[in-house]
Parts: structure tokens; C-alpha cells; sequence
């Protein structure tokens, strides 16, 4: 096992740059998630890895050893691809043993391994199939297996859940969580769904346009999200986003205004507020109100999503579309989410008396979409 | 049974229909070589048809094979068809491999040209490639029939090749890559086993391109120990007012057999090959 450096490390493609100057130190045993919608070259920067692509510019080394200019079969690492390319050829005993056998592993050794690894997925019974005879979820372990087997410095893997079902996918999750707790092998993993970057990774990389915009762990990365598009990006339900100023020692947006303890330089700005950073005023008092009409109710159970309009331009900055997965309903008005206690009293068309804490807005430069200032510091907030 | 379901199945057997006569059509030409090949010389000529020979005759089939240089072209034949077929495959695929998969300048020119290069009409070609062959000896020898026939199967191969090397994802290639092997490596296991399909049926189509031809054969080859079978066949029409039915059909049935035996023995393989680009991972 070994750790990857990556060293200013660009792809262009003809004038396109895919990959623009990415550093990054992934550590030995660590589980780093690249993250980012897609066309950002998270794919492009694993396969560089991997040795598929050419490196345009910069170094990349696996351990101690620069791999810059080697060939992928020089490099030992193991790669799943989100077709998983099993060999369907072969059965799923030749497709695990395929990599070692290229390596001129005795075949003793090769069965002794594969069986091991089969055991280790559930695959023992599977092993004299083909490809075509197993279900999804089965190709899927075929490939981790192929991967495993090898035991080689490091795990990559490209969007390898993304052609699962729902139900499996958040199985599969899990598994390969367990898997890397047990194997401890240095992984990263391509994806462009939050969820699993923020339930799988130790780091996460949000990547846009070619370049590493944050990386951190995934509490932080959602606690404090270093720009706008990450703010986003991160975080289901997304984080609520308006266009909001600063007047008199409260924070106004839309036909709302809410008083903020800590006086803000900034006079316009962008303001987020994560949908649980509301409640409602029923189950949390001492914190100011605002009172909201209900426009969708979603109850689920544990708890309810309350959502109501802001009369304000929502933020329509570029940046947004490439980065929210929802569609915008038609309307002047931006869509806020709240989440809150199941017990609520709220009916769709009805009003809600909604408490909001101040001390987790977040603050963003409405040109740039650059973070204003550090979230989560507490602060006192005057109740009304 | 309502008006609908009646107008469905009324349908239906209209189509069944169409289908059937479209495949009498088809078949009949070979249904009538093969029994007129059998038949008596009487029969043959009668005024009344006679549809199945009921007392076969094998003296037509005799008769053929006992015409001079009918050993002497088949082996021809065989040798321009084996040989032809052999080294288009070969560079087909390697031409294939190099379009479907490598990035290089050129590369879609050179597409347009394979394809392009279909759509000659191939009289206007004899002369030309006469002249040419002439210079450097090679009218009358099988070599330049060989050379004539790879102008436009090559193509045809790397074309259809091209199409199945396609089908197969170039994800698998990676993954042996990154799992070990080296660009031969893939070639001889991944991608050779997997283009099976697609290497048998591009060979049957090519092996019946080649045996069927005749025009360039007949303009190419004079001397008759020297010709290809199909032009051995047509010295049965016309060499006099009189044309000797039984043994033509009986000539053109042996003629046929090589091209139906092969294609029976790879039909199932083409089968598979045509869902070929259904292989995923």
C-alpha cells in the first residue's frame, strides 16, 4: 500500500483543459472521494492515475515511485469501471485471476487467492459463471473482486455504484465502506452523487472545471463550504439560497428580515441557509421567527419538509445550474426548504410560525460566490 | 371474434403471404439448378416441366466433372479464394483495430475512402487494372487476381470489422491494462477471443465474394488450365447452338456446394456474431 501525490497535474484535451493544475497528497490507507457534476474531469483525473491518459502536465507518484510516464500495468493499482468490463469471455473465476495470471503468479497461488477473495464477497458459488449470468449487483462484486485479488497499492474506482439499483446501491455502500475499514488499501473513488461522497469518503474533493475547488472532510466540507457552488453542491435537500442585504442589525431577504447579532461590512451578499438550520418555533424557542406560508408539505416520518416561497430572485448565479441536480419550478420567487419536527402543525396553505437560527447562516460574495466569512462561530442572537 | 381481432389476423396472413411468395422467388432459381442436374436430357427439354426428377441421373454431374481443367480451376479457385481471404483478414483486422481504437491524423479521411472506394463501379476498373497488371506480369497468373480481388474485399473487411471492434467496449481493453497486460497482451486475449464472431462472418461474406466472381477472373486469366471454377462454368453456354443444360446445372451445383457447405458450418457463429454489440461487461 502507498499513498498518491499528485503535483500540478493538467490534461488538456486539443485547446480544453480538463484537468487544470490539481495538487493533491492522498495518504497510504486513506479513502479519498472526488466529487464534482460531470464534465468537471474527476473521471479524467483517475484515469490519469491509472495511466490511462497522458499527463499533459505535472507528476503523479504512487508511494515513493514517480509513475508520471509508466505504462497502467506498471503502476500495480486495481481500477473498477462503472461498466465494471468484466471479461465476458471468461468466467468469473478467469476474470479474478486475470490480473495475476498477466503477472505470472504461480497458479496454485491464483486459485488459493481468488478463493479467498470469493469468499471474502459472497462469490463462491458464482465462480464457474460468465458475466452475462449474473445480476447487477453480482457484476458489481465480480469487479471489486478483480480488484482485490490483486492486493495491489491502491484502489481506484470510477462511479462503480452508478449502475445499481437504489436499494443496492446504499447496500453496496456500506459494503465497500466495511471492505476499506478491513482492507485498509489507499482508494479513491469517482463520483458525482454527494450522498455517496459524503457517506463513503475520509476526504472529499469537490472538483469544477478541471480544478480541486475544496478538499476536507466531509463534516467540515458541509459545515463550511469554502464557495457558493459547493454550498450547492453538498448537502440533501440542497441549501437554501437568496439574494439578501444587511440593514439595522438584521438580515433581510425577501419579504423576510431576520436580526443577526454580529454587525456584517457587507451590504449585499448571498445568503444560505441549510434546511435544518430551521425548525418549527413550536419545538424551539428563543430563536427568532419568521412566519411562512406553506406551499409543499413532505412528511417522512422522522421529519417534514416544509416548503414556502421567498419574494426574491433566486440566485441564478452559473454556478447553481451546473451544481443543483433539482429542477426550478417556474416563478419570480425562490423555493426554500425546511426541515422540521414530524409533530408540526403545518398544512399545505396554511401559515408557520418557522424559528431560524442566525448563527448558521452562511455569508457568500454575490460576484465571485467566495465563503465571506467563517460559519458555525457562535454568536449571540437578540430574540426579539 | 370481434371486427378488430378479425382485421388483425386478416392482416396477418396477408403478410404471411407476401413473405411466402417472396421466399418461393428467392428459392425457386436453386430448387430448379439442382433438379435439372438430376434430370434426364429428355426431361430437360420436354414440353411438359417435370418439377421433381423422379428416376435422378448422376450423368450430368459425371459429365461436368469429366470436362477438361475442372480439377485444374477448382484448384485455382481454391487457392485465390484461400489466400485472398487469409491476408485481408489478417490486415483487416490490424487496419480495424488501428481506426477503432487509435487517434491519428487522417483517420477519417481514410474512412471515407475505405467506404468510397465501394461505390466505383467495378467495369469501370477492368481496363485500368489490366494495364497496370500487364506492366508487371501479372495478367494471367493467379497472383494478380489475388492482388485484384484484396482492392475491394480489404476494404469491405475493414469496413465491416471496424463495425464490430465497435461493439466491443473500450473499457475492457483498460481494465486488462491496468490489470496487467501489455497492449499485445489485450490483443491476443481480450480483443481476439471477443472478435471471434465478427473475424468468422466477415470471412464467409468474403469467401463468397470471392469464389462467386467472375469478370475480373474471365478479363484477367486466358489460359484455361489457369482459370477460376465460374469461368470454367461459363464455357457450358454458347460454345455452340447448342447448350448442354443438364451438365451447366449439374456444373453450376458443384460450383455451389463450397460457398453453402462453409456458410452452414459458421451459421451458427454469424448468428452470434450479429448480436455481437450486445457485449457489456
Amino acid at each position: 500500500m502507498a499513498g498518491i501525490r499528485l503535483s500540478g497535474v493538467t490534461k488538456t484535451f486539443g485547446g480544453v483543459t480538463a484537468v487544470d493544475d490539481v495538487s493533491l497528497e492522498i495518504e497510504d490507507g486513506e479513502f479519498l472521494v472526488l466529487v464534482g457534476p460531470s464534465g468537471c474531469g474527476k473521471s479524467t483525473l483517475l484515469r490519469m492515475i491509472a495511466g490511462l491518459e497522458e499527463v499533459t502536465a505535472g507528476e503523479i507518484a504512487i508511494g515513493d515511485r514517480d509513475v508520471t510516464d509508466l505504462a497502467p500495468r506498471s503502476r500495480d493499482i486495481a481500477m473498477v469501471f462503472q461498466t465494471y468490463a468484466l471479461y465476458p469471455h471468461m468466467t468469473v473465476r478467469q476474470n479474478m485471476g486475470y490480473g495475476l495470471k498477466a503477472r505470472r503468479t504461480p497458479k496454485a497461488e491464483i486459485a488459493r487467492r481468488v478463493d479467498e477473495v470469493a469468499e471474502l464477497l459472497g462469490l463462491a458459488e458464482l465462480l464457474e459463471r460468465r458475466p452475462a449470468q449474473l445480476s447487477g449487483g453480482q457484476r458489481q462484486r465480480v469487479a471489486m473482486g478483480r480488484a482485490i485479488v490483486r492486493q495491489p497499492q491502491a484502489f481506484l474506482l470510477d462511479e462503480p455504484l452508478s449502475n445499481l439499483d437504489a436499494k443496492l446501491r446504499v447496500g453496496m455502500r456500506a459494503s465497500l465502506a466495511q471492505l476499506h475499514q478491513r482492507l485498509g488499501v489507499t482508494t479513491v473513488y469517482v463520483t458525482h452523487d454527494q450522498t455517496e461522497a459524503m457517506t463513503l469518503g475520509q476526504r472529499v474533493a469537490v472538483l469544477r472545471d478541471g480544478k480541486i475547488l475544496q478538499c476536507d472532510r466531509p463534516q467540515a466540507l458541509y459545515a463550511s463550504p469554502n464557495n457558493l457552488f459547493i454550498a450547492a453542491f453538498i448537502g440533501s435537500p440542497a441549501m437554501n439560497l437568496v439574494e439578501a442585504t444587511y440593514e439595522d442589525g438584521a438580515v433581510r431577504f425577501g419579504q423576510f428580515s431576520v436580526p443577526v447579532g454580529r454587525p456584517r461590512a457587507e451590504r449585499r451578499f448571498v445568503l444560505g441557509i441549510r434546511p435544518e438550520s430551521f425548525e418549527d418555533a413550536a419545538f424551539a424557542p428563543g430563536l427568532p421567527t419568521i412566519r411562512v406560508q406553506v406551499t409543499v408539505l413532505e412528511e417522512l416520518g422522522s421529519d417534514a419538509h416544509v416548503f414556502f416561497t421567498v419574494d426574491a430572485a433566486p440566485v441564478t448565479a452559473e454556478v447553481l445550474e451546473a451544481a443543483s441536480d433539482q429542477g426550478l419550478l417556474p416563478g419570480t420567487g425562490a423555493l426554500f426548504t425546511a426541515r422540521v419536527d414530524a409533530r408540526t402543525a403545518a398544512r399545505i396553505g396554511g401559515t408557520l410560525e418557522l424559528a431560524v437560527d442566525p448563527a448558521r447562516f452562511h455569508y457568500y460574495d454575490p460576484v465571485t460566490g467566495d465563503r465571506l466569512s467563517a460559519a458555525g462561530a457562535p454568536e449571540l442572537v437578540a430574540v426579539p | 371474434m370481434t371486427a378488430r381481432r378479425r382485421g388483425r389476423r386478416l392482416r396477418q396472413t396477408g403478410w404471411n403471404i407476401v413473405g411466402l411468395v417472396v421466399f418461393v422467388v428467392m428459392v425457386f432459381p436453386v430448387f430448379w439448378m439442382i433438379s435439372t442436374a438430376f434430370k434426364t436430357d429428355d426431361q430437360i427439354v420436354g414440353e411438359k416441366p417435370t418439377w421433381l426428377p423422379l428416376h435422378p441421373t448422376l450423368a450430368h454431374f459425371r459429365d461436368a466433372i469429366d470436362r477438361p481443367f475442372f480439377w485444374d480451376d477448382v484448384k485455382n479457385s481454391l487457392i485465390v479464394v484461400s489466400v485472398t481471404v487469409a491476408i485481408s483478414i489478417v490486415l483487416a483486422f490490424l487496419a480495424a483495430v488501428a481506426l477503432a481504437r487509435y487517434r491519428f491524423g487522417g483517420r477519417k479521411l481514410f474512412v471515407v475512402l475505405v467506404i468510397g472506394i465501394q461505390m466505383l463501379p467495378q467495369a469501370g476498373l477492368i481496363i485500368p487494372l489490366y494495364v497496370v497488371l500487364a506492366r508487371y506480369h501479372q495478367v494471367n497468373a493467379l497472383s494478380g487476381l489475388i492482388v485484384t480481388y484484396m482492392t475491394f474485399v480489404l476494404p469491405f473487411c475493414v469496413w465491416t470489422l471496424r463495425g464490430f471492434l465497435l461493439g466491443i467496449p473500450k473499457d475492457l481493453e483498460e481494465a486488462a491494462m491496468v490489470d496487467g497486460s501489455t497492449r499485445l497482451g489485450v490483443f491476443v486475449k481480450i480483443l481476439l477471443p471477443l472478435m471471434g464472431p465478427g473475424l468468422v462472418a466477415t470471412s464467409v461474406f468474403a469467401f463468397i465474394t470471392t469464389w462467386n466472381e467472375y469478370i475480373f477472373a474471365r478479363v484477367l486469366l486466358n489460359d484455361q488450365q489457369k482459370q477460376t471454377v465460374t469461368v470454367w462454368l461459363s464455357y457450358f453456354l454458347g460454345s455452340s447452338r447448342h447448350t448442354d443444360w443438364g451438365a451447366l446445372m449439374a456444373a453450376s451445383t458443384l460450383t455451389a456446394i463450397p460457398v453453402i457447405v462453409f456458410f452452414l458450418l459458421v451459421q451458427r457463429r454469424i448468428a452470434f456474431g450479429l448480436t455481437a454489440g450486445a457485449v457489456r461487461g
